[in-house]
């Protein structure tokens, strides 16, 4: 009976890590591609010095930032100081459960994936709004307002386009929303609905041209600026974790998740993994493409564009996605 | 019509997609950046560097201590203090600068009336200690029989401006 139990969570364990271990991995090597498509759209070569075309360049500062001391500011409170990055951190890896990588390759097939997915995205803010109270100094306060303000706002507008896709699916489960793709990805017939979840996409995870959270030219670094050493390393890693997360959220919402580009021959024997990992690739390049092309917005457009454009425009969309099924009687399910 | 087409474009995301294209061009253009200790950018011949004091080929040194130089610097990083040498030419006995003050004019080597202090091409010289910045004669002389080539090859291509 013992045995049983241990046996069962050592399981649980090893498929935790088989998920955890190749999204750290991956953050170590998007940051490295960040830095590096960056450099090549700004006319620079990038890192290139760590190891075979500097490949190996975030473990190098990965390691310098763990040796260094962790400076907690006397005004700070210290335990909710201490808890942001982790809360941070835990729950931008805690959504990982429920995304199906190929089929069958999921850690829990909940049939409430996509609510899961939703409330803890929705939960990150808590991280940063910690971030920023406890660190008690005006530049990390006003990143973690602007955050929270930011991330409300836009969640809106996601929880929209995501009602949108679940009237096309009928199901809440991530796996079934991929299967009802195998026809024709949803990013095809609902692509004003693509567009709306990606640009929400990046100001969920705080990226340009949405980083007003961490807005380096009024807030120095944002939420974090207190932060140093393996603390900071956290916040690092989830907000790219975050990231990679999110993309895997359109790759699986919008561009059929594991399933090949066609259902011809020498597509559809490559496992569904690499086509999922490489969907991915594709959305995070558009993600660092975007930052690399367009310049910061500011607070008042940022929130013009999520209450006044994105809302009622996604509103639309599903009452005419809505329609369209009823009249058609294609609702499924 | 006006209206429409800018609307359509608007919310076609014409200007951004502009935009994307533009960054992805630029992304297979060749790079600028050089890999400075292993490649090194041109140098001009009047580049002002690392002073150096010249000598003769026969080996007999520039420096007739008429302290214009000393005279001339603007951050008075130049000490010289002179007395004729046993066969009665007037040298210098003490040529010191102080790199840490001097400001790189070139004011030196545009008063010199023989050449002998000039700012050669070199600009690694960084040291790990204030002091190694105190140059005295020897070691200007030193940089002088070091960087000789050099310094009078950008001399000579210098010199139809001068």
């Amino acid at each position: 009976m013992l045995y049983d139990y241990i046996l069962q969570l050592l399981i649980i364990v090893a498929q935790i890590m088989a998920v955890i271990a190749p999204v750290l991995i991956s953050v170590a090597f998007l940051v490295y591609a960040e830095r590096k498509i960056l450099a090549l759209i700004q006319l620079r070569k990038g890192p290139n010095v760590v190891g075979p075309f500097g490949l190996l360049q975030s473990f190098a500062d990965a390691l310098k930032l763990i040796t260094k001391e962790n400076i907690l500011p006397s005004g700070s409170n210290k335990i909710v100081f201490l808890l942001a990055p982790i809360v941070t951190m835990v729950l931008s890896l805690a959504a990982w459960a429920v995304i199906p990588f190929a089929p069958g390759w999921v850690i829990s097939d909940i049939n409430v994936g996509i609510m899961y997915l939703f409330a803890i995205s929705s939960l990150g803010v808590y991280g940063i709004i910690m971030a920023g109270w406890a660190s008690n100094s005006k530049y990390p306060f006003l990143g973690a307002l602007r955050s929270a303000a930011q991330m409300v706002s836009y969640e809106v507008s996601i929880g929209f386009v995501i009602i949108t896709v679940l009237l096309c699916v009928g199901s809440l489960n991530l796996t079934k929303i991929v299967e009802a793709q195998q026809t024709v990805w949803f990013a095809i017939p609902l692509l004003p609905m693509f567009i709306i979840f990606f640009i929400s996409a990046l100001a969920e995870t705080n990226r340009l041209p949405f980083d007003l959270p961490e807005d380096e030219s009024t807030l120095v670094a944002g939420f974090f600026t207190e932060y140093s050493s393996a603390s900071f390393v956290l916040f690092f890693l989830a907000e790219y974790a975050s990231m990679i997360l999110m993309s895997a959220m359109t790759v699986i919402l919008f561009l059929g998740g594991w399933l090949p580009l066609f259902d011809i021959y020498p597509l559809n024997i490559i496992p569904g993994v690499i086509w999922f990992t490489v969907k991915i690739m594709f959305v995070l390049f558009l993600f660092i493409w975007v930052r690399g092309t367009f310049p910061r917005y500011r607070y008042d457009q940022l929130m013009r564009l999520g209450w006044k454009v994105f809302l009622p425009l996604s509103l639309f969309w599903v009452v005419i996605t809505a329609g369209f099924l009823v009249t058609f009687d294609i609702v499924p399910n | 019509m006006n209206f429409i087409i800018k609307n359509i474009k608007s919310f076609a995301l014409y200007e951004l997609f502009l935009g994307m294209f533009l960054t992805l061009k630029y992304m297979f253009k060749s790079k600028v950046t050089i890999n400075y200790p292993h490649e090194k950018g041109p140098l001009s011949p009047r580049f002002r560097g690392e002073h150096a004091l010249r000598r003769y080929p026969n080996g007999e040194e520039r420096c007739i201590a008429c302290k214009l130089c000393e005279a001339v610097c603007p951050a008075q990083a130049i000490t010289i203090d002179a007395e004729p040498r046993e066969d009665g030419s007037r040298r210098t006995t003490r040529y010191d600068i102080d790199m840490s003050k001097c400001i790189y004019c070139g004011l030196c080597q545009e008063s010199c009336p023989v050449d002998a202090i000039v700012e050669g091409p070199n600009f690694e010289f960084a040291t790990e200690t204030r002091e190694e910045l105190m140059y005295n004669k020897e070691k200007l002389l030193s940089n002088g029989d070091k960087w000789e080539y050099e310094i009078s090859q950008n001399l000579e291509l210098d010199s139809p401006y001068r």
